[in-house]
């Protein structure tokens, strides 16, 4: 059956008829890790497209050091293990708030975790958007929602950061300073287009 | 959830008058992660707080909050809770019909492995900005979410309440 194209008034045997493919999704999953049983000492997003305008991870995770350890999950770009990052952060421990920095360091914060002696307690959660990741005019900036709260104890905090690289972002690993995800953990990568 | 489609509009309310609670039922647990995103009117003058609960459960929550309102930050915390609270310092708005928009995220909502952690984000203009971590001890898949107001009809005229579900590849 031959379609007609309303705009120009040709005929094809393609819906396309003549019109290049559009994708209507702004948001879009691109890849998601779960880990596994045994758990996992990072977690890494490889070969991301540069197709969108940001990222943005949504990250559920708890570390296997045990009952009350608390870590933070940070992220590396591009497999840059040098002090070429920095952060700042806001946080609230349920009875004051506090704020710190670290200016020269090899990674930028993404989710708190306060684990629990509860098998099911003590994932924490997090919300981190990489803005315009793929521009090679300038630093990359982050940010990030993240917390974990155990009935009693927990975190919330707010963080920014900036990796000190003009190259598109291809890839992100995701760690504990000193140690792994537990099973259960998840990952999820989006892009998230322009008009 | 349509074909293609990973960040979808489940449903929308929208009010035309003014009432305590707003609920979500039935969702469906084809999704990685909720979002719900408030245009929140309040119809006092009253701190506007937001109760959340799950599948009809008054048991089981807890959560930490921190809130700035121009010229200090504070933190709070709820434990052994009836409800996770949300946008509880904000603040006061100077007249009626005073608006908050909240986004509130719940992470990995139909596991039923672990516990449910929710991340949600308030901000009114005219009062503050706030950040909240929220559990609910629960493994059940969160299949319905009952949002109530602490002050009886805060949710003012013209409020407007959306979910929305992510899915994940």
């Amino acid at each position: 059956m031959a379609i007609r194209s309303l705009k120009t008034g040709s005929f094809s045997r393609s819906l396309l008829v003549g019109n290049s493919f559009y994708d209507p999704y702004a948001y879009k999953s691109i890849a998601t890790v779960s880990v596994g049983s045994g758990g996992s000492s990072s977690v890494e997003f490889t070969s991301i497209p540069s197709t969108y305008t940001h990222l943005q991870v949504r990250g559920f995770h708890k570390n296997s050091a045990g009952a009350g350890s608390e870590y933070v999950a940070v992220a590396q770009f591009n497999g840059d293990t040098a002090a070429n990052y920095s952060y700042h952060y806001l946080r609230g421990n349920g009875s004051s708030a506090s704020s710190g920095a670290s200016l020269t360091d090899a990674y930028v914060l993404a989710g708190y975790q306060n684990s629990s002696a509860t098998s099911q307690m003590g994932f924490g959660g997090f919300v981190l958007d990489i803005l315009d990741y793929t521009n090679t005019n300038k630093y990359k900036t982050v940010r990030s929602i993240a917390g974990a709260d155990v009935n009693g104890s927990g975190i919330i905090d707010f963080y920014s950061g900036t990796w000190r690289s003009t190259s598109a972002i291809t890839s992100i690993k995701f760690y504990y300073t000193a140690s792994n995800f537990v099973q259960y953990s998840r990952f999820a990568l989006y892009g998230i287009r322009s008009a | 959830m349509a074909a293609g489609t990973t960040y979808e509009r489940i449903a929308t309310t929208t009010l035309s008058s003014n009432t305590s609670s707003v609920s979500f039922t039935s969702i469906s647990g084809s999704y990685t992660d909720l979002v719900l995103v408030f245009a929140y009117k309040s119809n006092t003058t009253n701190y506007p707080t937001l109760k959340l609960t799950f599948n009809g459960s008054s048991t089981g929550y807890s959560g930490t909050q921190l809130s700035g309102n121009g010229s200090s930050a504070a933190s709070y915390r709820n434990t052994s809770a009836g409800f996770i609270s949300i946008a509880r310092a904000v603040g006061t708005p100077s007249t009626v019909g005073g608006t908050a928009t909240i986004i509130v995220n719940l992470i990995d909502y139909s596991n039923t492995t672990t516990y449910k952690t929710v991340l949600a984000r308030a901000s009114a203009a005219e009062t503050g900005t706030e950040i909240d971590v929220g559990l609910w001890q629960s493994t059940s898949a969160i299949n319905q979410i009952d949002i109530t107001t602490a002050t009886t009809n805060d949710f003012a005229s013209g409020s407007v309440i959306t979910l929305y579900g992510i899915a994940s590849a």
